[in-house]
């Protein structure tokens, strides 16, 4: 047994990947697209102080909105307005659900993450339900998808990109930044001062589940061109690791995106251009099972090694009440 | 004596309202969605339709004896996942994972109990549920430990694994234990391994097993210093450390039994129902479980009455769904809004003019509370 | 209030100049609570150019009448005047309007951000529509600062500074909104005494220039050197009004608790034995892994007290928690009696007989959502007789935490209420209860925080009668007077290292100010 052979296939898989992940970035990118769009919702949910574990759900339900709205209309009013339609449905759909979200968190004062789970059942049942009952039997066809336009990426792609650029400098250069992260961390100082707690909140979970819409439009309209049952596929809570990996800052989080992301581009990768001689074999060996499961364990692995030194918001969480007024 | 009687019945009362009066409005909720879609039911508009959609579920939940023990069948497994998640709320944890322990459990029967398939059943049959009742443990601990360890939020990590798990079952059965001569990857028949019928058609071993679980559940956590160092740990962590309960011990003791009776749920429906593996076994377990844990509001006494509901509405859907072609996924939209009504309980209040003091899940701050922060110890 | 009473106020009022509108005057503020007439119908009158003291003890209605006034709370009867015009305030953004300004007793600072974000905050100096501009911003509030006499780095974050900085932010914080109505809430709770002289210089300073201030304060002495005039408060009414030059410490003191108190505890002379507690070089690590504790050697015998006396934030609490087994220490050693407790579990170190009432008691001390019998057995649950193997016997639970009400005189139904159900002081005896009686060492962190009077007196006699059964006591206290009072011997920590060693005969409360905030008495 060659006892060079471990790291000698080490340094050939990473000379491998150096190589390939360059051409393959518009792939990878656009695999992160969705997980980035839904770590932005989580940025701007926790900065806030409000957690959302809906994530998953509130693209699941948009992905199925906007799905519905662009094939519905497809037939009448020719593809460019229907899958407008449908993102802007979609981004709508995200943004309904925020309220909700903004809703039991803000207002009722449940606990979170029991409301998120709300969200995500719910959104399961319901496109499940609709699903069964209008597009199934309907047949309604995919019609393309949105083509790339630039770099390889498509336009919610590439508005990814400049959502990630523009909430980092807003977030620390803008007074809407600056009173998030206040609230986010010490609500009272922010009321005491005159600040609208709730409002700040309410705008912020509404806006972040927006961005959640987008990504859903992204699976069905982007990249896919078809909806099935729960599709999302856990990406929402990936998107949530992303957040803590990037320690709750838009660039963090979008760097989390493209690695979660390239993990689940590998497989892609390996199948499409094989590595050759002895490391070739080794990974077309692998059942492609394995290479599935991969994102989600790395997921596990990184929340492990990263949390505990990766520092919430303060007030992530906690529920805001104002001492009894008269 | 009267008397005693109706203070007895007003207590009760007073804990039950909230819960029935939220499955009551769910109910009224989505009768409203059936109307709104009977368009697409191919019978037109048809705004009784969720009458007879409610009929029909309830015929079939209850209405023969064959119902009864479908019923109480699918009841068994809900009733193991809803202690497993509600065992976990009073730690302060939320153990979604329970749908892969359950999948994993599942399997784990479906292996052991087919290799056992000759053997004497009075060997195969505890083997096996055991067996299952281990992966479940081993898929509960994992996170606990790294929850404990490394401050990982048991929300993300058990999904994480969920699918992972079903990945890679679904790889397991179609290549590491494959049973041959069937047309779709399958295990093999468990043989002697089966839960043994007791009653009736199908009334298996399982379901007084689901009952014992309950009772033992409710004695670990109201008489034992366990249960008292399980629930510290979930309404005040720092007091418990204070008291010289180490979380480090305990969060991953809870999960592992919680992924124990989520596992154990996997066995007994594979035992005792479905009798061998393949990739698409549904996991609704997993959901419902949390449904039926929040409504009975994490008691043992409470889970065991949701999950007899919700086994009612599992079991009554088909029959539904064949009769008036409202889909089965009303159930899950019925599930997610008793959940709503339960947590903004002020809808309920609102609606049906209750008065008194709000109802906390038990734990389910300490479940925010944790996320993101540094190791629970 | 009595005919001797009002005639004393008068004569404080009898020098405001004819036709001098008073800057601030609250009539008849009443406000209830559920169960609690929190404010009974006060008057409070404030004029310009003045420093008026609101005293009255813990919980007797004083930062409820200024949250009412800050716009936190409304009131259920009464008016609010200022400068002679009447007015409703609803929020806080009301009251910065009419210029008034509130310093809180718990700093509405967000550490993570500067101190210029924080300033700022909700009153942005802007660069365009949306973006802040945070270097003008910058100059305006070191400007600031300098005319209030003290120098302030604009782009620090909050979290480096001291405490006594973080409460002048605070105040610039107030005047960058042009408050002339200044309220601070026990400003110097955690201030040594130079730092409270420094306050009080800035204090004065605004006063002359005209500002109106309202001083919260249970510390008597502070409050007759500071104040303009006085007005005491008790059970939510006012109770007197005084000019400093027309009272004492004593007649404040009775005023504020309604009986004759005794301002001090006879402790009697220390016995001390053999060391029970030994330190040895100790070092520990914060959460942030910085070396917070460096080097601490400390002794304390059977029969004695020892405070430690020093700034939140020096090493106590960590230093506690490496005692008590909550924290591994990083080196060095700890010594219960013969034995070696360093780095040993909570539940083994209290065996060795400790007793441990901690700092913040509903994090820490109580859970909150249990009953009191089983807060009363929290340490001990898992021993005969409230367990038997891994069975818990209610029975003995319920009848251990009913004698301990009872010795303790906790206000409560009964063993079987809700711990939340109790109020602050009432927590706290529940917790002094649980841990007193029979052990070696009792180790009292913070014991009479934010606690009445009563409370205070119960438990101060019952750690000295700990004392004179032989236990060894530590104390930790923030609150300098509370360290004079009980301690036989007082230790000074400072960066984590302990500086200084006082007898309570030769305790000097100057030099131990300065060692608490300085290191060093020169």
């Amino acid at each position: 047994m060659d006892l060079l052979l471990i790291p000698r296939l080490i340094l050939e898989l990473v000379l491998y990947l150096a190589t390939v992940v360059p051409d393959l970035l518009p792939i990878i990118v656009s695999l992160a697209t969705p997980l980035a769009l839904g770590a932005l919702c989580g940025v701007l949910n926790e900065r806030s102080g409000v957690v959302n574990i809906g994530i998953e759900g509130t693209m699941l339900a948009a992905a199925f909105t906007g799905y519905l709205t662009g094939f519905a209309l497809h037939a009448n009013t020719g593809p460019a307005v229907a899958i407008v339609a449908g993102v802007a449905v979609a981004i709508g759909t995200g943004a309904l659900i925020g309220l909700l979200h903004a809703w039991l968190c803000v207002t009722v004062r449940a606990d979170q993450i029991i409301a998120g789970t709300i969200v995500n059942i719910g959104a399961l049942g319901l496109t499940a339900y609709f699903n069964r009952l209008i597009i199934s039997p309907s047949g309604l066809g995919g019609a393309g998808v949105i083509p790339p336009i630039l770099f390889g990426l498509g336009p919610i792609a590439l508005s990814m990109l400049a959502l990630v650029g523009l909430l980092q400098f807003l977030l620390f250069r803008s007074r809407w930044g600056l009173r998030t992260r206040a609230v986010g961390e010490h609500p009272k100082a922010a009321d005491t001062v005159g600040i609208d707690v709730f409002r700040q909140r309410y705008q912020n979970v509404i806006a972040g589940c927006a961005l959640a819409g987008l990504a859903g439009a992204y699976l069905t309209l982007e990249s896919t061109g078809s909806f099935q049952n729960g599709m999302t596929n856990g990406r929402g809570f990936i998107a949530l690791a992303a957040m803590i990996f990037g320690r709750w800052t838009p660039i963090g989080a979008f760097g989390g995106a493209l690695l979660f992301g390239a993990f689940t581009a590998l497989g892609v990768i390996v199948r499409v251009r094989p590595a050759p001689g002895e490391l070739g074999d080794l990974l077309a060996a692998i059942p492609s099972f394995w290479y599935a499961a991969l994102p989600y364990l790395v997921t596990v692995v990184i929340l492990a090694g990263v949390v505990g030194r990766a520092i919430p918001p303060a007030a992530d969480g906690i529920p805001y009440e104002k001492e009894a007024r008269a | 004596m009267i008397a005693a009687v109706r203070a007895r019945a007003a207590a009760w009362w007073r804990v039950a309202r909230l819960p029935v009066l939220a499955i009551v409005l769910a109910l009224v909720i989505a009768a409203g969605i059936i109307v709104l879609s009977s368009v697409y039911t191919g019978l037109g508009f048809f705004p009784l339709l969720p009458l007879y959609a409610y009929g029909n579920l309830a015929a079939g939940a209850f209405g023969s004896a064959v119902a009864i023990n479908n019923t109480l069948v699918a009841a068994a497994p809900l009733m193991l996942g809803g202690l497993a998640i509600g065992l976990g709320f009073r730690a302060g944890l939320f153990n979604i994972g329970v749908a892969g322990q359950f999948l994993a459990g599942a399997f784990a029967a479906a292996v052991v109990g087919s290799s056992l398939a000759g053997a004497p059943p009075l060997l195969a049959v505890p083997a096996a549920l055991l067996a299952g009742g281990l992966a479940g443990t081993v898929l509960g601990f994992v996170p606990g430990f790294l929850k404990a360890r490394t401050g990982a939020h048991e929300v993300v990590t058990t999904i994480m694994l969920n699918n992972a798990t079903a990945l890679l079952l679904a790889w397991a059965v179609s290549d590491l234990v494959r049973a041959p001569g069937f047309t779709f990857p399958r295990t093999g028949d468990i043989g002697s391994a089966a839960l043994p019928v007791l009653l009736g058609r199908n009334l298996h071993l399982g379901i007084p097993l689901a009952f014992a679980a309950v009772f033992a559940i409710r004695f670990l956590l109201d008489r034992t210093t366990l249960g008292f160092e399980i629930r510290t740990v979930g309404a005040n962590p720092n007091a418990a450390r204070y008291a010289g309960i180490p979380p480090l011990v305990i969060v991953p003791l809870t999960m592992s039994l919680s992924g124990l009776l989520a596992g154990l749920a996997g066995s007994v429906q594979m035992l005792g129902v479905i009798g061998f593996y393949a990739s698409g076994i549904s996991a609704s377990v997993g959901f419902d479980s949390i449904a039926v844990a929040l409504l009975g509001r994490s008691d043992p006494i409470g889970i065991m009455f949701a999950a007899i509901l919700f086994g009612a509405f599992r079991a009554g859907a088909p029959l539904m769904q064949i009769t008036t072609s409202v889909p089965v996924e009303i159930i899950d939209i019925i599930q997610a809004l008793i959940i709503l009504f339960l947590a903004a309980d002020l809808i309920v209040r609102r609606v049906f003019r209750v008065r008194g003091p709000r109802l906390e899940v038990e734990g389910a701050q300490t479940v925010t509370r944790t996320w993101g922060k540094e190791s629970v110890a | 209030m009595n005919q001797e009473e009002r005639a004393a106020g008068e004569a404080a009022r009898s020098s405001l100049p004819v036709g001098t509108a008073p800057a601030l005057e609250m009539r008849g503020i009443t406000k209830r609570f559920p169960g609690t007439l929190a404010n009974d119908h006060i008057d409070l009158e404030v004029r310009p150019g003045e420093i008026h003291a609101l005293l009255g003890e813990n919980g007797a209605g004083k930062t409820t009448l200024m949250n009412i006034l800050y716009g936190l709370l409304a009131p259920d009867e009464g008016e609010i005047l200022v400068d002679g015009e009447r007015v409703t305030i609803r929020d806080p953004a009301d009251a910065i309007a009419r210029g008034i300004g509130m310093v809180h007793q718990h700093f509405m600072l967000v550490p993570v951000l500067t101190v210029t974000e924080n300033v700022m905050l909700g009153a942005e100096v802007m660069r365009g529509p949306l973006l802040v501009d945070a270097a003008e911003a910058g100059r305006r509030i070191a400007a600031l600062a300098r005319q209030l006499g003290f120098d302030v780095d604009p782009h620090a974050r909050v979290e480096q500074l001291s405490v006594g900085q973080q409460q002048r932010v605070e105040i610039v914080k107030a005047l960058y909104r042009r408050a002339r109505i200044l309220v601070l809430d026990e400003p110097t709770a955690v201030l040594t005494p130079q730092e409270t002289e420094e306050i009080f210089g800035v204090l004065r300073r605004l006063r002359d220039e005209g500002a109106s201030i309202v001083f919260i304060s249970h510390k008597l002495d502070e409050v007759l050197r500071i104040a303009d005039r006085i007005t005491v408060i008790r059970r939510g009414r006012v109770v007197g009004e005084r000019a400093p030059s027309a009272t004492s410490e004593q007649e404040l003191a009775d005023l504020m608790v309604g009986r004759a108190v005794s301002l001090r505890v006879d402790r009697g002379p220390a016995h001390p034995g053999d060391v029970v507690l030994a330190v040895g070089a100790l070092r520990v690590l914060d959460d942030r892994r910085h070396e917070t504790v460096r080097g601490v050697d400390l002794e304390v015998r059977r029969g004695e007290i020892v405070g430690i006396a020093g700034v939140a934030g020096n090493g106590q609490e960590e230093l506690v928690e490496a005692i008590v087994g909550l924290r591994k220490p990083s080196g060095g050693r700890v010594t219960i009696g013969a034995h070696d407790v360093t780095g040993a579990s909570p539940r083994a170190i209290r065996a060795r007989g400790v007793g441990y009432v901690p700092a913040d008691r509903q994090r820490y001390g109580l859970v909150l959502s249990f009953p009191l019998g089983d807060n009363c057995v929290l340490t001990d649950y898992y021993r005969p007789p409230y367990a038997r193997g891994a069975v818990r016997d209610d029975e003995a639970i319920r009848s251990r935490a009913a004698s301990l009400i009872e010795e303790f005189d906790v206000r409560t139904t009964g063993p079987r209420a809700l711990a939340s159900t109790l109020s602050g002081g009432n927590q706290q005896k529940l917790v002094v209860a649980r841990e007193f009686g029979g052990d070696d060492l009792l180790i009292l962190d913070q014991p009479t925080r934010g606690i009445d009077v009563g409370s205070t007196e119960f438990i101060h006699r019952r750690a000295i009668a700990q004392r004179d059964a032989g236990t060894a006591v530590l104390l930790i206290s923030a609150d300098l007077d509370e360290v004079l009072e009980l301690s036989d011997r007082i230790l000074v920590i400072h960066r984590g290292r302990i500086v200084a060693e006082f007898d309570a005969a030769t305790a000097e409360r100057e030099r131990i100010g300065l060692l608490m905030a300085r290191g060093e008495a020169a």
